[in-house]
């Protein structure tokens, strides 16, 4: 059966070559303002994590410019965007942005998003259960969260995100496969 | 037929009794339980407010303490037991005699049920466990036909449950050292098969390479769906050939079956995935919850609806079929 | 390699098997798992009778019931002969009990004069109160476990193979009354599934296997895709590809209060094997020049005894140095 049957949207080659030339850097307080609410919201994140908490991720959005390093410690965790990915990380989790925020929003089971290769991941397999497992508890609103700050703006740039991220059919296709990681 | 689903994380348990479940089977984080993974399971408060959680909503839950205690360690397992009995668990799910005889003797009126772990795949066996230790249902092991079990159902003084969907042991369930030979770890000891800790990925000659401890489990080409290393489903070389010398890595579906297994005498029918996520847990317990009532009303089942959920994947309906042997 | 009926008069030897050695370790002698043609299978037994040390003797099919029927007809003459050479004869049970077939079977098993060693928990309920024998087959993995088996009848436990030698020692310091008995040569039983995997590799049917599996007497060894030696495929049952040699291991086995060692029958000269083992016990020869002698009896099988020191079971740890653990 092929691989590719599954529904998730990628961001189209246009709008991401439109990025590569953007800065980085201003990506950085959405980025801290994301993760210090995780922290406060969803602190069993951290607790489930263990300690893989001390661990780094390397997640790379495979139709974005730009990738996210992860450091989830429960003091201080950090999420930093960069140009590519540096080669000391413990793991590496690439996929579409809607793919990986599917996962983080409960959307779409990661088993099946490895098993249908539009999830590719190298390093501690058990990191990336360990993570998997925590986020999937936590119910993080991902988009929610990172429009949250857009005051009159926010109701309007949330559509547009979900309209561009969303597959078309709510949670079928990819988390359809019911192969079991065990 | 009662609908028992799995729930590795709070959030599933929720979406598993939201989604239609009769009863919802968890475990302790830690080595009690059979899905040992990381980053799953519940701590005793979080095993608190799900079972308020689902009594509120008429739903049971039962606790999976179905690994066999460590020589020397059998109180970590007593504790669990205590624990959960305290915390008001509908049931436990047992798999080690000497851990069903302390339930028997410390804590007389709680349910017991006995885990596929057991493997008791006959009524002689069923019957032991009954007898020895008041047992009120037993989960069936993944090695039998719909014709034996209600063979089994009509010569039981309990219920039973049988799997209906998820991942599927090729081997006798309980019985099995595979994992431990490849990596030391082993489900009736630590709770886990095939751990994440000992997998790892890599390429050679073209194609991803999924290895188990020192054992290369399979390679995939490219475009060719992925598996988790599992050792049965594994691709392997025999001087007959190489392939899945005992099993594709398929999953269990036996929605089509849920009207004999009902004839047989299945008191409830089960999902698996504790390790499973929450859009995992919505999409297949809303199904069955569909099709069991569905059956209830003596409609047709739709069996549209769960094709579509099994889509681009591979099921099967394992030893329910006789020819599956 | 060696022959199955490779005997001679220089080779014959009075068994001799433990007479004057009281508390220290012996022999067990486990059921063949392969399928061996009849005749074959009398023979061995009966050259086992005459010249192999070992106290006590395991007979019985206990893998596939469809076996069973050949070596019926040997069994009262094979079971004759190993008592009279002073042998205890056990009679295994069959590990995996679905089909009402095997229940017969294993009625009539219990019915028997001789003692037997039961590989399912279906023998128990007929077996109650009366004396028996618990087989590696059973989950035996922790002192309460034990002590509950021990409370109805068992008088003898091999325990299960993968048991690493923390809980061996918990479990029979426990219970110094019972005879504990532990898996130390052979390729290692991981394994049972209700489908046939050897008629699965050979495109048959398990209903119409044409006893496909006489082919391997040894088993049908099982590599990974990269060529290395893995798995051993018999029928139902699936064993390590390497062979358990737990010699360097029986001094801290014994320190462990296990009183006998199990040497499960490959397709080589047992009888040597045993005497090899005996040797080594015995203080006749060093740990280390039993093991090249083993493999020179049984050669281009690794060994391994990763399972009693808590790491892979395909693993070797020199057993003098790290016995103690």
């Amino acid at each position: 059966m092929p691989a590719s049957e599954t529904a998730i949207p990628t961001v189209p080659p246009f709008l991401s070559s439109l990025m590569r030339p953007l800065p980085l850097l201003p990506l950085q307080p959405v980025l801290a303002v994301l993760i210090s609410r995780i922290r406060r919201h969803h602190p069993q994140i951290f607790e489930r994590l263990g300690a893989h908490a001390d661990k780094s991720f390397g997640i790379d959005p495979t139709d974005l410019p730009f990738a996210f390093v992860l450091t989830p410690h429960p003091n201080s965790p950090a999420v930093s965007a960069v140009r590519a990915l540096p080669a000391s990380l413990n793991v590496r989790i690439a996929g579409p942005l809607a793919g990986l925020i599917g996962l983080v929003e409960g959307d779409f089971d990661g088993d099946a998003l490895f098993f249908s290769r539009d999830l590719r991941v190298d390093g501690d397999v058990e990191a990336v259960l360990a993570l998997r497992n925590a986020i999937d508890d936590a119910e993080i609103d991902l988009v929610g969260e990172v429009v949250r700050g857009l005051g009159p703006l926010k109701a309007p740039a949330e559509r547009a995100l979900r309209s561009l991220l969303r597959p078309p059919r709510r949670a079928a296709g990819p988390e359809a496969g019911a192969t079991s990681w065990n | 037929m009662e609908l028992i689903c799995p729930a590795g994380t709070p959030a599933a348990f929720k979406v598993a009794v939201d989604a239609g479940a009769d009863a919802v089977y968890c475990g302790f984080r830690d080595e009690t339980n059979a899905r040992n993974f990381p980053g799953l399971n519940f701590s005793r408060d979080e095993l608190r407010a799900a079972i308020t959680f689902a009594h509120e909503r008429g739903a049971k839950v039962l606790v999976a303490i179905n690994t066999f205690p460590r020589a020397g360690a059998v109180d970590v397992w007593h504790r669990a037991v205590d624990d959960a009995v305290a915390l008001g668990a509908d049931a436990l799910i047992l798999a080690d005699v000497g851990l069903m005889d302390y339930v028997a003797r410390h804590h007389p009126d709680q349910r017991l049920h006995v885990s596929v772990q057991a493997a008791a795949a006959n009524a002689d066996a069923i019957r032991f466990y009954v007898e020895a230790f008041g047992a009120r249902r037993v989960v069936l092991p993944r090695v039998l036909t719909v014709p034996e079990i209600a063979v089994i159902t009509s010569e039981i003084a309990c219920e039973t449950e049988a799997f209906v969907f998820g991942g599927l042991c090729v081997m006798a369930e309980g019985r099995c050292s595979l994992s431990s030979y490849a990596t030391g770890r082993s489900p009736n000891m630590q709770g886990v098969c095939s751990p994440p800790s000992h997998v790892t990925y890599g390429e050679a000659q073209g194609k991803v390479v999924s290895r188990l401890g020192a054992f290369t489990i399979n390679a995939f080409a490219d475009g060719e769906p992925a598996a988790y290393p599992t050792l049965c489903k594994g691709r392997f070389a025999t001087s007959h050939g190489a392939g899945y010398i005992f099993e594709e890595p398929a999953s269990l579906d036996a929605a089509t079956l849920l009207p004999s297994l009902r004839k047989a005498g299945v008191t409830a029918v089960k999902i698996e995935g504790r390790q499973r996520s929450r859009a995992y847990i919505e999409s297949v317990v809303r199904s069955f919850r569909q099709t069991i009532a569905a059956l209830d009303a003596g409609v047709v089942a739709e069996a549209a609806s769960l094709t579509a959920l099994t889509e681009g994947q591979t099921t099967t309906v394992g030893a329910y079929r006789k020819t599956w042997r | 390699m060696a022959r199955l009926d490779g005997k001679t008069a220089e080779e014959a030897a009075p068994s001799g098997a433990s007479a004057g050695r009281d508390g220290g370790m012996r022999l067990t002698l486990g059921p063949v798992l392969f399928n061996w043609d009849a005749g074959a299978w009398r023979d061995f037994y009966f050259r086992m009778a005459d010249e192999a040390p070992v106290d006590t003797v395991v007979v019985g099919e206990i893998v596939c019931s469809k076996r069973l029927p050949f070596f019926l007809d040997h069994m009262p003459s094979v079971i004759d002969r190993l008592t009279a050479a002073g042998k205890t004869v056990l009679l295994g049970s069959l590990v995996l009990v679905s089909l009402p077939r095997e229940r017969r079977q294993m009625a009539d098993l219990v019915e028997a004069e001789h003692l037997v060693e039961v590989n399912d928990l279906s023998c128990m309920p007929a077996l109650a109160g009366r004396r028996h024998a618990i087989g590696p087959f059973v989950n035996v993995y922790n002192e309460a476990t034990a002590a509950f088996l021990a409370g109805r009848g068992a008088e003898r436990i091999c325990l299960p193979p993968e048991l690493p030698l923390a809980s061996v020692r918990a479990i029979a310091t426990a219970l110094p009354d019972t005879v504990f008995e532990v898996f130390a040569f052979g390729k290692v039983p991981l394994a049972i599934s209700a489908r046939c995997y050897h008629a699965r590799v050979h495109g048959l049917s398990k209903d119409n296997c044409r006893f496909i599996c006489e082919q391997d007497p040894d088993g049908l060894p099982v590599s990974t895709l990269d060529g290395d030696g893995f798995l051993t495929v018999n029928g139902v049952q699936t064993l390590s590809h390497t062979c358990a040699n737990l010699l360097g291991d029986a001094p801290a086995l014994a320190d462990a209060g296990v009183r006998s060692l199990r040497l499960s029958p490959q397709h080589c000269d047992m009888v040597e094997v045993a005497r090899t083992f005996r040797d080594v016990l015995d203080g006749r020869s060093e740990a280390e020049a039993g093991s090249e002698a083993l493999a020179t009896l049984y050669p281009a099988v690794p060994f391994a005894n990763g399972f009693l020191h808590g790491i892979p079971g395909a693993s070797r740890v020199a057993g003098a140095r790290a016995g103690g653990a």
